[in-house]
């Protein structure tokens, strides 16, 4: 039901995290099953992506909430045609707001495309995809 | 702040504080268009970029009446197989004072031309060239998940490791998410969106420079091809050209002086408003709409000292049907959220429409020359030599990509 990955590597979010230290925390986390946001520690702004000063108040400042992992469907496309020789179409990617604020891209674990509905209730749901790689999906919440 | 820009911005209630900010307005009506130039648009060139960059270059010189040796500045984008110091070499442009190049891809097609212009209007350079040469078709493909894949490692931002490794890797499948929650909040059918492709087609079909040049599509043609990515078709997409295009900027005063009619600067900017990411533009309160094409039209605008509803020709940057569609709204031509039924039929954008719109077929059925076409056109159309002629226009408005840091111009003849 969910994205199927072939045998062919996926370009490695951590190296993002390498690259941009603010984002770090969020793929730790990650690792661990948490959905770890970024907030402002003096305005109290959510702030995603994370970056390294909040445009609010332009605090250095930072905390990391843990967040519900619950939200809705926002928005979502479904690719007919494989644009990656990584992922096997027809998959459809969804645009999930959480109850917290931040829109995660992401895929369903266990709605088919042409099942999804913007506004659609969804909880977190980890993928293990390998040692190195753990990624956030969502299910249809109960 | 950033979440009352946005509500504004939703409801059109925008005022001095919340509008762009002013710039320094010395480049209104203080430089000008002279000469443009264009290789032929082709699927496979079986040239480089840099053969076709100087091709483009010579035709706009010649188009003009300058000599080569008189183009003292060059502008251009990133992301092509050009190199500055070859295209001097090649064409003997002995006397360069200026060089600089803008970066995000469509999104910078009109932020070169202001570049040029600001160069120009402060005496840094007389006479600048602005190409873009791109083997799109047989070449770098930009609208391919494997080619960003490479590209993604050293992209200047962080925000494609949040999406790649979902499968989310291309720029069809990017606008497919804002383009559905647009078309979700607003009531749009797949229907209405078919019709900018249909009309951009009637265009192509009487303009010889158009790939798709006598090549007729019905409205029934269009639907009866599959999706590629909800909720675009094949036909929402731009056609992968290889090709190049030229334009040449010199100041107002010295443009009277040339051979063809001047086509006037009158206004111009550039927009990377809050909350702004490479095309994955999804943290805005709003994703029904193009924020940033809406931010960089208003600086134009602004600078301009006109409106909307005074523009007589628009050259839309549609990457993709609904880029051009919901620009549509973003430059005040239509009502937010009724682009759908400004376009349904097609009678509005046609040449004796409300707002005739990418004359030449767009970026869909003329050529993908990142935009660099579509103001070829808006010169054209003020000069009165289009093959789909609008009746006297006096002001053209000209876009460049969404989803990225963008740009826009407003020309008059
Ligand atoms: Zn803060």
């Amino acid at each position: 039901m969910t994205i199927q990955y072939t045998d062919k590597p996926i370009p490695h979010p951590a190296l993002w995290g390498i690259i941009y230290r603010s984002s770090t925390p969020f793929w730790e986390g990650i690792k661990e099953k948490k959905l770890l946001i970024q907030k402002c520690k003096d305005c109290g702004k959510i702030l995603h992506p994370p970056r390294p000063m909040c445009p609010g108040c332009h605090s250095t400042e930072c905390e990391h909430i843990e967040a519900s992992g619950k939200g809705t469907i926002y928005s979502y496309t479904t690719y007919s045609k494989s644009p990656h020789k990584s992922f096997k179409a027809p998959y459809s990617v969804v645009l999930v707001e959480l109850d917290e604020g931040p829109r995660l891209i992401s895929n369903m674990v266990d709605v088919k495309p042409e099942d999804i509905e913007i506004g659609m209730p969804v909880e977190v749901a980890f993928d293990k995809i390998d040692d190195d790689l753990t990624l956030y999906k969502f299910k249809k919440a109960g | 702040m950033a979440r009352k820009i946005l509500e504004e911005y939703m409801n059109r209630k925008y005022d001095a504080d919340i509008k762009p900010k002013p710039a320094l307005n010395m480049i209104k009506d203080k430089t000008a268009i002279v000469g443009i130039g264009e290789t032929k648009f082709t699927r496979g060139s079986g040239r480089d970029e840099m053969d076709m960059a100087c091709e483009a270059i010579k035709k706009a010189a010649d188009d003009a009446g300058i000599k080569l040796e008189d183009i003292d500045g060059l502008e251009t984008f990133t992301l092509d197989r050009t190199a500055m110091p070859f295209i001097v070499s090649t064409l003997g442009l002995k006397n360069l004072r200026f060089a600089s190049e803008v970066s995000f891809g469509g999104g910078a097609a009109c932020a070169v031309t202001l570049h040029a212009a600001a160069i120009v209007a402060t005496g840094v350079a007389k006479n600048v060239v602005c190409y873009r040469s791109l083997n799109e078709s047989s070449g770098h493909k930009f609208g391919r998940g494997d080619g960003y894949a490479k590209y993604m490692l050293t992209a200047p931002t962080p925000h494609y490791g949040y999406t790649f490794p979902m499968g989310f890797c291309t720029p069809l499948s990017w606008a497919g998410a804002w383009g559905r929650r647009w078309m979700h909040e607003f009531n749009v059918s797949y229907e209405q969106i078919g019709w900018w492709a249909v009309v951009l087609r009637e265009y192509a079909n009487k303009n010889p420079l158009a790939l798709f040049h006598n090549k007729p599509m019905t409205h029934e043609d269009y639907m009866n091809v599959q999706m590629i990515v909800e909720p675009l078709r094949l036909f929402d997409c731009c056609v992968d050209t290889d090709g190049a295009c030229a334009h040449i900027v010199t100041t107002a005063e010295r443009a009277k002086d040339l051979k063809q009619k001047p086509v006037y600067i009158l206004g111009a900017g550039q927009s990377a408003p809050i909350e702004q990411e490479i095309q994955t533009v999804y943290n805005r309160p709003t994703i029904a709409g193009l924020f940033e094409t809406w931010y960089a039209a208003h600086e134009a605008y602004r600078v301009a000292g006109v409106e909307g509803k005074d523009i007589d020709v628009a050259e839309l940057y549609d990457p993709y049907s609904l880029g051009g569609i919901m620009s549509l709204e973003e430059c005040d031509f239509c009502e937010r959220g009724d682009a759908g039924n400004f376009i349904e039929g097609g009678d509005n954008i046609r040449v004796d429409g409300k707002m005739p719109t990418n004359t030449s077929g767009g970026l869909l059925s003329e050529a993908y020359i990142h935009g660099f076409n579509l103001v070829n056109e808006g010169v054209r159309q003020l000069r009165g030599t289009s093959y789909n002629q609008v009746k006297d226009p006096e002001l053209c408005m000209v876009t460049a990509g969404p989803g990225v840091p963008s740009s826009a111009m407003v020309l008059r003849n």
